[in-house]
């Protein structure tokens, strides 16, 4: 056992969760108080000694199926376990033909599979699954693909369509119900259906460790953590994933902006001085000190929203909507080619989506043909809004810098950087792929106060947490 | 030791009406075994705070709690100086020497506890519920580590206090903050997610006597619908309940589009949400 769990934690570290040494140790001491014929138990034991992190929870599942396939679900399960590689040979490459035989098989198996979804019948839903991996899947011995594959070939047999169809008639009745009751009834079917596919998923892993073991099969599934996808390439699960992360990001972020340099608080409070010293016997023993006024930063957020950066913007904008309840004083603008403010389509009380709707539908963003031109859109911005900036502005912008081979007219980003506290540029793409083709991320470089590649969640993470703004200058310096 | 196994954890907790599913009664369970602190964390009113409630009284602790802020410090969490107190030792005594004085000062005499120090000090065995730790800042949480790695305060006058018995730990967190990594290695992570529509029908049907099983059943299944949804702010488990609360209250025997239109505010606390809601839940979705 102990092997396994040496192999299953490096198998997390490989997959990019850290784990500790501290909490190996408290992983292994954990399994040691424990009954380890219970694989839910075994489950929830290793995740909370080892996983202290809810988005690393998907690499966990994912390392656990693979690692633990074998322990039994529960301890009273006496149902034995067949053993897989025997009938992977044996049904290697069966069902492969629709002939007659196979078609009254599958016919079957739905059956099966329906009555006990129905009845909630675990053991009979796990002996249907097998069946159906035995005769659908064809999994064939020693073959390199992965666990979707045969999932895929799995389910495509089966044809789920047709045992939802099912399950939603036996569930509605004489289809006497309204549109809210079908709208349950279709709910509670598609957990069911849900339920069915990981149970399938479940079981092909199992076969697939016996016939590769634990190290290639977990290597095949491994997948990056949600903070290292690529902010340009993410699906939008991915983006509402990394939404729950942003929110605590954004809190920080607002915190490394607002923080002092200064030690002390605030001048002597006088008033409270005196009476304090009442209880040292009037000795002035204990000054007080007024609260320092909180440094309250002004932000103002530059966002590229063209369609090179779809992904990206989209991201940002979500960032810059969780930006949004932390500054009191923060101001976001959208640009293509040129530049628009959208502040106020992020007010309070306002859900993200229809923030962005509004923006695409109203904010003149577009000037000539749609395509980012970095150039005008700042001249604009400078033009327009330039004369706000204060030494208390800080100003990030976010965006690939590619400008479509227009002027760059760098220096304009030069103007507003005299005059804000700092400029931020953060930008989406791989730090060697900048100032190639149309990038002109070095010439604006010259001008930033400093400039960060962040691709990942992780990057974003890190600039917040690195982030050190020179102080706020005083109107004299200006 | 109090329980000799996981499911003793989810059976004791049901006599209080706490239903606690496979993870929680795990770790509980484990934290009893291995002294360790849990560090729960999960989406507003999924039963965080009740769960700490829930384990003092089945294991008949008394339950010390310390509610986080932003702005706790030491005085506030471990322990303070009585100064008032000791100033008056100091005014009434002029026969001994300073000496004297100073040393008779520092004493336990003077010490003024707060909870953590009070867990500490506990004569018998207590369970310390550290409430929405993510509202301290991250310098105040090394306060806590000291006390949750060691079970011990160090006080620089008097010396380190060990804790008599060995106490339960509860910190919850909202998750509005990441917690630093030196305080996560040291706990037992814990997230509670909204219960599946089955568990939360048995929460229901322990937490509002007299409801109909058919209308818990049709409860549980709105608020999961509900929580598909993109909202602001998701159900909770409370508000589920209370919702139940109201429906038994209007005699409703099955919901209806009518009767959810009409009550739709005790679940959701949004006039967008609430409108997203009811339109969402009356139209048939698109397969």
């Amino acid at each position: 056992m102990l092997g396994v769990i040496t192999g299953f934690v490096e198998e997390l570290r490989a997959a990019g969760v850290p784990v500790s040494m501290v909490e190996a140790i408290d992983g292994m001491r954990a399994v040691e108080a424990i009954d380890l014929g219970d694989r839910i138990g075994l489950r929830e034991t290793l995740r909370a000694t080892l996983v202290k992190n809810l988005r690393h929870e998907r690499a966990f599942d994912t390392a656990f199926d693979i690692y633990f396939a074998t322990v039994p679900l529960r301890k009273d399960d006496t149902d034995e376990e067949p053993d897989p590689t025997r009938e992977m040979t044996q049904d290697g490459g069966g069902g492969q033909g629709g002939s007659g035989d196979a078609e009254i098989d599958r016919q079957d198996l739905l059956n099966a599979l329906l009555e006990a979804l129905a009845r909630m019948d675990q053991e009979a839903l796990r002996r249907g699954v097998r069946n159906a991996v035995d005769h659908l899947a064809g999994m064939e011995p020693g073959r390199p693909v992965g666990g979707t594959y045969y999932l895929y070939r799995t389910l495509r047999r089966l044809d789920l369509a047709e045992l939802e169809d099912r399950l939603l008639e036996e569930m509605m009745g004489d289809g006497d119900i309204s549109e809210f009751e079908e709208r349950l009834i279709r709910e509670e079917v598609q957990a069911l259906i849900d339920r069915l596919r990981e149970e399938i998923q479940d079981e092909i892993r199992r076969r697939l460790v016996a016939d590769r073991g634990r190290e290639a099969v977990a290597k095949t599934l491994r997948r990056p953590l949600i903070e290292d996808i690529d902010l340009m390439h993410a699906t939008s699960s991915d983006l509402a994933e990394m939404e729950a992360a942003i929110g605590p990001l954004t809190r920080k972020l607002a915190a490394r902006l607002s923080r002092r340099r200064r030690k002390r608080a605030g001048r002597l409070d006088f008033r409270r001085t005196v009476r304090k010293s009442l209880a040292t016997g009037g000795v002035p023993a204990d000054p007080q000190f007024r609260h320092p006024r909180p440094h309250r930063p002004e932000v103002w957020l530059l966002c590229d929203i063209s369609g090179s950066m779809a992904t990206f913007s989209r991201f940002t904008l979500q960032f810059t909507h969780a930006m949004s309840t932390h500054f009191s004083k923060l101001r976001s603008f959208a640009f293509v080619d040129t530049i628009d403010e959208v502040t106020d389509f992020f007010g309070p009380g306002i859900d993200f989506g229809s923030a962005v709707a509004r923006i695409t539908a109203e904010a003149e963003v577009v000037w000539l043909d749609g395509h980012s031109d970095y150039g005008n859109s700042l001249e604009t911005f400078h033009a327009r809004y330039g004369p706000q900036i204060t030494p208390r502005t800080t100003v990030i912008v976010t965006g690939d810098a590619r400008n479509n081979y227009r002027p760059a007219r760098e220096t304009v980003l030069g103007e507003i950087a005299k005059k804000a506290r700092a400029v931020v540029w953060l930008n989406p793409e791989p730090r060697a792929y900048w100032d190639t083709g149309d990038s002109t991320m070095g010439r604006y470089a010259t001008y930033c106060t400093s400039v960060h590649e962040v691709r990942t969640l992780r990057q974003l993470e890190e600039f917040v947490e690195t982030l050190t703004l020179p102080a706020g200058r005083t109107m004299q310096n200006v | 030791m109090t329980f000799a196994a996981p499911q003793n954890v989810a059976d004791a907790l049901r006599t209080v009406d706490y239903l606690a599913n496979e993870r929680i009664s795990q770790v509980v369970f484990l934290a009893d075994q291995l002294d360790k602190p849990v560090l729960v964390e999960g989406p507003a009113g999924v039963g965080k705070t009740e769960l700490a409630k829930a384990v003092a009284k089945v294991t008949e602790r008394d339950l010390i709690r310390l509610q986080c802020y932003e702005g706790l410090d030491e005085a506030k969490a471990l322990y303070e100086w009585n100064y008032k107190k000791q100033l008056l030792r100091i005014q009434s005594d002029v026969d001994h020497d300073w000496d004297t004085i100073s040393h008779d000062i520092f004493s336990e005499e003077f010490l003024l506890t707060r909870p953590l120090l009070e867990a500490i000090r506990a004569t018998s065995p207590v369970v310390l519920l550290i409430d929405e730790v993510d509202r301290v800042e991250v310098e105040t949480e090394a306060l806590l580590l000291e006390i949750l790695s060691e079970f011990q305060v160090s006080i620089p006058e008097l010396g380190t206090m060990v804790a008599n018995t060995q106490p339960l730990v509860f910190l919850t967190s909202n998750n509005t903050r990441e917690l630093s990594e030196a305080l996560k290695r040291r706990c037992l992570f814990l997230h509670i997610d909204y219960p599946d529509a089955e568990r939360e029908k048995e929460i229901l049907n322990a937490r509002v006597p007299g409801l109909s099983e058919h209308l818990a059943e049709q409860v549980a299944k709105v608020a999961r619908s509900i929580r598909s949804l993109d909202l602001k702010k998701a159900p909770s488990v409370s508000e589920t309940i209370d919702w139940a609360r109201t429906l038994l209250a209007l005699s409703v025997e099955d919901v209806d589009e009518g009767v959810l239109g009409d009550t739709l505010h005790v679940l959701l606390k949004y006039q967008t949400d609430i409108e997203k809601a009811a339109k969402e839940l009356t139209s048939t979705p698109q397969p």
